[in-house]
């Protein structure tokens, strides 16, 4: 089953630009359906990224984030070739993680 | 007495006055007329750009864009019209058997006259016929797995110019005027024609929203709009707009709606194919 | 006897009369006011110029008669009808009017 993560990482001198776009309902609980009852919360806690077996980024969300979320950020201490992995849990114990390379 | 028999006779007038511009439109001059008034009235913005809606009207939105254009969210929406057309049905036929070139880079032919049924076959349309000729129960025009079908097949297409065909053909003429007549037609209790926002306010808000430019309009379909966070068809975007100006919608890919996507296309001839579309 | 039975009679007759015009009046005019309403929708309808308000205040209308709220009803159906016959005359104008926009 194709992973529910796509990530870009562009390395550029010092600084890696690391982009993601993540498939996810994001389900806030607060939205109801056609028949009017509640479509129960589902949607990711925690997003994390490490590379060189340290986390360089961690993101805690909740409902305000929308549907299919987009991340951006830049860290410094990569080179090109290195392995940067992604993996995310959601409020109902499901996960998904992805081994990228940095370009 | 007399004051009826003048009301009449006016309306008859009226009526063949209506009738005799009718006869005398040529579309390719229109088409010409058409451009040339968004090109005039934004001079800056480049031909093809226009096919860009609202972002080759705002820069501040452009660069929004460009951003999001880098990690598309309808990507996952091309994966799966992807894995769709090339799923086989149950008879074992695919997609590729209905459509020419296996129906990779057509997007720019549709929608097209067929004059076996008299009518303007768009490709949502196409691809239902499609199936129903494989024994497969048709898609919802305004569904989830229609838009996703189409974003595939707009997107091997992106880069090609519409090409769309008006035949010598008195009923594909009537469906070109049809549709002209339904785009410039007020309606709705708002009383909002698709020209009173895509002609006369083309580039400005309406609320937070930068209006597209009708030129070119169709180039960008279907589009994910962050508004749906989904991909949308064609026929999504025709009824939401019906219902937002209040006007109780036509049913999806009704005849009139047919008729406007080929008037609007043919309009925006030469232009390119630049869907699936990212939109607000 | 004949006499008192023929009042008594005469008395229930009126009182029976006069109840079933109490409870028949309303109705009888809110079902008038709806079918003029309906019929101008259906019109609306037929010639595709029917606005989604026209669809609400119907429902509206028909929604008070039930709850027996029938000037609230009459009232929303008189409303609807009117909205109905702005929507036909709408069309009406535009089918004259809509070649005035048009790009030439």
């Amino acid at each position: 089953m194709a992973s529910t993560i796509r990530v870009r990482a562009i390395a550029n001198g010092d600084t890696t630009e690391v982009q993601s776009l993540i498939q996810h309902p994001m389900d806030s609980g607060f939205i109801k359906d056609s028949k009017g009852e509640l479509i129960p919360a589902h949607h990711i806690e925690v997003v994390q990224f490490e590379h060189g077996g340290k986390t360089v980024f961690t993101a805690l969300w909740g409902p305000a984030v929308a549907k299919d979320p987009y991340l951006k950020f830049s860290f410094k201490g990569a080179s090109k070739g290195d392995e940067l992995k992604v993996s995310w849990v959601d409020n109902k114990g499901q996960s998904d993680s992805l081994v990228a390379k940095v370009q | 007495m007399l004051r009826e028999i003048l009301v009449l006779g006016a309306i008859a007038v009226g009526a063949a006055q209506t009738a005799l511009a009718a006869d005398t439109v040529d579309p390719a001059v229109e088409a010409k007329a058409f451009r040339a008034y968004f090109t005039d009235r934004f001079p800056k913005v480049t031909l093809d750009d226009f096919v860009n809606g609202p972002y080759s009207m705002d820069e501040g939105l452009r660069k929004q864009w460009k951003e999001i254009e880098e990690f598309p969210p309808y990507e996952f929406a091309v994966d799966k019209g992807k894995e769709m057309f090339a799923t086989p049905f149950a008879n074992g036929k695919t997609y590729g058997d209905c459509f020419s070139e296996r129906g990779v880079g057509i997007r720019q032919n549709y929608p097209y006259f067929d004059p076996k049924s008299g009518q303007v076959i768009t490709l949502d349309v196409a691809l239902n016929q499609c199936r129903e000729a494989n024994g497969e129960k048709p898609l919802s025009f305004t569904g989830d797995d229609m838009a996703a079908l189409t974003a595939y097949m707009a997107y091997t297409s992106r880069g090609k110019r519409f090409d769309i065909k008006l035949p010598d053909d008195p009923r594909a003429r009537a469906a070109y005027q049809k549709g002209e007549e339904y785009f410039y037609t007020r309606r709705g209790q708002l009383n909002f024609s698709c020209a009173s926002c895509h002609v006369q306010s083309a580039g400005n808000h309406i609320r937070t929203e930068v209006l597209a430019p009708a030129l070119g309009i169709m180039a960008a379909m279907p589009i994910y709009r962050s508004e749906w966070g989904s991909m949308g068809t064609v026929s999504r975007r025709l009824t939401t707009c019906n219902s937002q100006v209040r006007a109780v919608p036509l049913a999806p890919e009704d005849e009139l709606y047919r008729d406007v996507e080929y008037f609007l296309s043919y309009m925006g001839n030469g232009l390119p194919v630049s869907g699936p579309g990212a939109r607000p | 006897m004949r006499v008192r039975t023929l009042i008594n009679s005469l008395a229930a007759v009126a009182v029976a009369g006069l109840a079933t015009a109490a409870v028949a009046g309303p109705a009888d005019d809110f079902n008038a006011a709806y079918a003029e309403a309906e019929a101008a929708s259906k019109q609306a309808v037929a010639m595709k110029t029917q606005w989604t308000t026209t669809v609400a205040e119907l429902a509206a209308a028909k929604k008070a008669a039930d709850a027996g709220k029938y000037d609230e009803a009459i009232a929303l159906a008189q409303k609807a009808e009117a909205l109905a016959n702005a929507s036909i005359a709408q069309a009406k104008e535009q089918q004259a009017d809509w070649r005035q926009g048009v790009i030439r």
